[in-house]
C-alpha cells in the first residue's frame, strides 16, 4: 500500500441474504483511491456498484445484507474492525457521500440550512451560531445565496437540491466524497453545471472522488482512473486513456457498442446479446461468459482474476481483445 | 395546400393549462410537417412540453388551438367516434416500462388487449395467432406469454408496450422517451428494434428524448424546444454540425463525450429554466442567453429558415453566426 493511498478495499465480498436465494452483490471486488485521484465506477444496474459504495461507508443494509469478507482501509485503517460509533465519526468527517436522486434525499420537513448545520454540529464542536455561519458558507461555495438558507427543499429545482445535498456532503472537509450517480436524474445543462462545480471543489478543497454512474461519457470528462464492474466484479480498470482506447474486455467492447455516438455515423448499433445474470445465480466460470462473443472452453468452468497488462490497466478475461480490436 | 407526403403536419399548436398562477404555456405555437416513413426527434429538457406536444397531437390532451393534419385530413376537431378509429392509425409508447403496464394482466392478455377493444379479430385463435406473431416480431420468446410484468426486466417490459402500439398496425408512433428508464446495453437492443420496425412498416415516428445522442442516432430531423417553443430545426446530421440558436450550441456541448482525444469547450448556461406561466411575450431563452438584447426581451422570435431546411427562432442569428 503506497503512501499516497487514502483508500484501499481488498477482496470485498457482499452478499445479501434473501428468504429464497442469496444475492452475491459484490464478489472479490479491489481496488484502491489515491489521495486527490478521481475514480469512475461504471457499470449497469445490479453490477453492484451502489452496494460497493455503501460498503465503505459501512451502510449495506443489514439485514438483508453483510459484508461477508474483505478489507476497507481508509487512511491505514480497517473500517470493519472499528464500533459503531467510530464509524459514524468517519462517515461525513473523512468519507461523505452524495446520493443519486436528490429528490427523496432531503428531509421535506426542514429547512435546507437546518439540514446542513446538523451535519456540521454532528462532527464538530461548535455553537449553533458558527454551525448557521458554516451552512451559509457552504451554500455560498455551491452557489447558492446564502439567504435561501432558510428555506424547504421543495423550493428548490433537482438541480438546486443537488447542490445542497453536495454542501452537504462537503460541510466536513471530507478526504474523499463518494457520488452515487450524482446527476442521473439532472438534464444536460444542469449535468454539466454540477459536473463543473464537484470537479472545481474537488481541486480547491483536495478530495478524492469515487463516481459512480453509468455514463461512459461522464467519467471521461471528470475522472483520472475507470473501473468497469459487470455482476459483482471489476472487469476491467485503468486509467481512463488505456480503458479508452484500448478496451480489452469483450463487455467493456459492448457497453461502447451500445451507446449512440455523436462524432461516428453509424446505422446500427451493436448491444450485447441477452441480459445480465441472475446474482443469486451466477454462473460457475465468468459471470459474462453466455454473452460473450470472445468465449473459449476455460470461461465456462473458471472464474478469471483482474490481472496487470501493464501500463497500469487491468483486466479480468482468459481470451481479451487483441490491440486496436 | 395539403401535401401528401407528409404524414403529419402541426400548424401552430398551442397548449395552455390553467393553473392557479395562471396559464401555463406548455406548448406554444409550435408548426412542423413529418414526410410519412421518417423519424422527427423532439430534444429537449424536463418542462419543456415535449411530452405535452406528443400527447397533445394524439388528442390525450385537447388542445388550446391550432392545426393537427394527419395524412392529408384535418384531425383537429374530431369526435370521440372518429377518434375511436383514428386510434388505429396513431399510437404511442410510454416512457415508464414499470407504471405504463397493468400488472395484473399476462404478456398475452396486455398485447392481445388492443385486438380485442378494436374487435378486430373473429376468433380466439386468431387473437393468439395474432399476438403469437406480435411477440415474435418485438423479440418476446413464447414462454413469456403466460408471465406478468413484475417477472420481466425492463427492457422486456419495453417490448411488451411496444408491442402494444403495432399490433393494430398503426402509420404513426409518438415515442415518449422509450427507451430513458432502459441501461444502455438493454436502450441499444430496443432503438435497433425500432429502427427495424420502421423500415420494414414504414412507420413515422416523433421520438421524444432529452437524450442527445440517441436523438441523433434515430431521426431524420430534429426539433429543439425550450419551454414550450421550437428553437431550432433541421436535419439531424446538419444539426449536429452546425448549431445557430444559443441554447442548442449550449445543449450540444454539455453532453459529455467518449471520444477522450476531441474535448470540445462546454459552454455553461447561467442559471435554470425560468417558469412558464405567462411567460412575456418575448424570447423563451433570454434570461439566460448571453447575447440577449433589448428586443430578444420585448419581441418573439419566429423560426424562420436561416439555411435550405434549417430553421432557427433566433433574433440575432444571422449577425452572430455570420449568415
Amino acid at each position: 500500500m503506497g503512501e499516497n493511498t487514502l483508500l484501499s478495499v481488498e477482496d470485498l465480498v457482499v452478499k445479501y441474504f434473501l428468504r429464497t436465494a442469496t444475492c452475491e452483490a459484490v464478489n472479490g471486488v479491489s481496488f484502491t483511491i489515491d489521495k486527490g485521484e478521481r475514480v469512475g465506477l461504471v457499470g449497469e444496474t445490479g453490477a453492484g456498484k451502489t452496494t460497493t459504495a455503501l460498503s465503505i461507508l459501512d451502510l449495506v443494509p443489514n439485514p438483508p445484507g453483510r459484508i461477508v469478507s474483505g478489507k476497507i482501509i481508509l487512511n491505514g485503517e480497517d473500517i470493519r474492525t472499528k464500533s459503531v460509533a467510530e464509524v459514524r465519526k468517519i462517515r461525513g468527517n473523512d468519507v461523505a457521500m452524495i446520493f443519486q436522486d436528490p429528490m427523496t434525499s432531503l428531509n421535506p420537513v426542514m429547512t435546507v440550512g437546518d439540514q446542513i448545520m446538523e451535519v456540521v454540529r454532528l462532527h464538530n464542536d461548535v455553537s449553533k451560531f458558527e454551525a448557521m455561519d458554516k451552512a451559509k458558507e457552504m451554500l455560498e461555495l455551491v452557489g447558492i445565496p446564502g439567504e435561501r438558507y432558510l428555506e424547504y427543499p421543495h423550493q428548490f429545482s433537482g438541480g438546486m437540491k443537488q447542490r445542497v445535498l453536495i454542501a452537504m456532503a462537503l460541510a466536513c472537509n471530507p478526504k474523499l466524497l463518494i457520488a452515487d450517480e450524482p446527476t442521473s436524474a439532472l438534464d444536460v445543462t444542469i449535468q454539466a453545471q454540477v459536473l463543473d462545480l464537484i470537479n472545481g471543489l474537488r481541486e480547491r478543497l483536495g478530495m478524492s472522488l469515487l463516481l459512480i454512474t453509468h455514463d461512459l461519457g461522464v467519467v471521461a470528462e471528470t475522472c483520472d482512473r475507470v473501473m468497469i464492474m459487470y455482476a459483482g466484479s471489476i472487469v476491467e480498470s485503468g486509467t481512463i486513456r488505456a480503458v479508452y482506447k484500448n478496451i480489452k474486455h469483450p463487455y467493456t467492447k459492448g457497453l461502447f457498442g451500445s451507446i449512440p455516438r455523436l462524432d461516428i455515423e453509424s446505422d446500427r448499433l451493436e448491444p450485447i446479446k441477452g441480459m445480465m445474470p441472475d446474482p443469486s445465480n451466477l454462473p460457475e466460470g465468468c459471470a459474462f461468459c453466455e454473452r460473450c462473443p470472445n468465449a473459449i472452453e476455460k470461461c465456462k468452468t473458471e472464474r478469471p482474476k483482474l490481472e496487470d497488462i501493464g501500463d497500469g490497466h487491468f483486466v479480468a478475461c482468459f481470451n481479451p481483445l487483441k490491440e486496436g480490436a | 395546400m395539403e401535401n401528401n407526403n407528409y404524414m403529419l403536419s402541426v400548424k401552430n399548436l398551442k397548449k395552455y393549462f390553467n393553473t392557479p398562477g395562471g396559464k401555463l404555456h406548455a406548448v406554444d405555437d409550435v408548426t412542423f410537417d413529418i414526410p410519412k416513413g421518417t423519424t422527427l426527434g423532439v430534444v429537449g429538457e424536463s418542462g419543456c412540453g415535449k411530452s405535452t406536444l406528443g400527447r397533445t397531437i394524439l388528442h390525450l390532451h385537447p388542445k388550446t388551438s391550432g392545426q393537427i393534419i394527419f395524412n392529408g385530413r384535418d384531425i383537429s376537431d374530431v369526435s370521440k367516434a372518429e377518434l375511436h378509429e383514428l386510434r388505429k392509425e396513431m399510437q404511442i409508447i410510454f416512457q415508464d416500462p414499470f407504471s405504463s403496464i397493468d400488472p395484473r394482466m399476462s404478456v398475452k392478455q396486455l398485447i392481445a388487449e388492443p385486438l380485442k377493444i378494436y374487435k378486430l379479430c373473429k376468433s380466439k385463435e386468431e387473437i393468439e395467432e395474432k399476438v403469437r406473431e406480435t411477440m415474435d416480431t418485438v423479440g418476446l420468446a413464447s414462454r413469456l406469454a403466460d408471465s406478468y410484468a413484475h417477472e420481466l426486466d425492463g427492457g422486456r417490459r419495453q417490448r411488451i408496450g411496444i408491442g402494444r402500439a403495432i399490433i393494430l398496425n398503426p402509420s404513426f408512433i409518438v415515442c415518449d422517451e422509450p427507451v430513458s428508464a432502459l441501461d444502455v446495453s438493454i436502450q441499444a437492443q430496443v432503438l435497433n428494434l425500432m429502427m427495424d420496425l420502421q423500415e420494414q412498416r414504414n412507420l413515422t415516428y416523433i421520438f421524444i428524448t432529452h437524450n442527445l445522442s440517441v436523438v441523433k442516432h434515430i431521426s431524420n430531423d430534429i426539433m429543439v424546444m425550450y419551454l414550450g417553443t421550437a428553437v431550432e430545426k433541421a436535419d439531424s446530421a446538419e444539426l449536429f454540425r452546425h448549431q445557430y440558436h444559443p441554447y442548442t450550441k449550449a445543449l450540444i456541448s454539455a453532453i459529455p463525450r467518449v471520444d477522450i482525444d476531441n474535448k470540445s469547450e462546454r459552454i455553461l448556461i447561467k442559471g435554470e429554466i425560468t417558469s412558464p406561466i405567462e411567460p412575456p411575450n418575448a424570447c423563451r431563452f433570454a434570461p439566460r442567453c448571453e447575447y440577449a438584447t433589448e428586443r430578444c426581451h420585448n419581441e418573439f422570435p419566429q423560426l424562420e429558415e436561416v439555411e435550405p431546411g434549417h430553421f432557427v427562432a433566433c433574433h440575432r442569428v444571422r449577425e452572430l453566426n455570420n449568415l
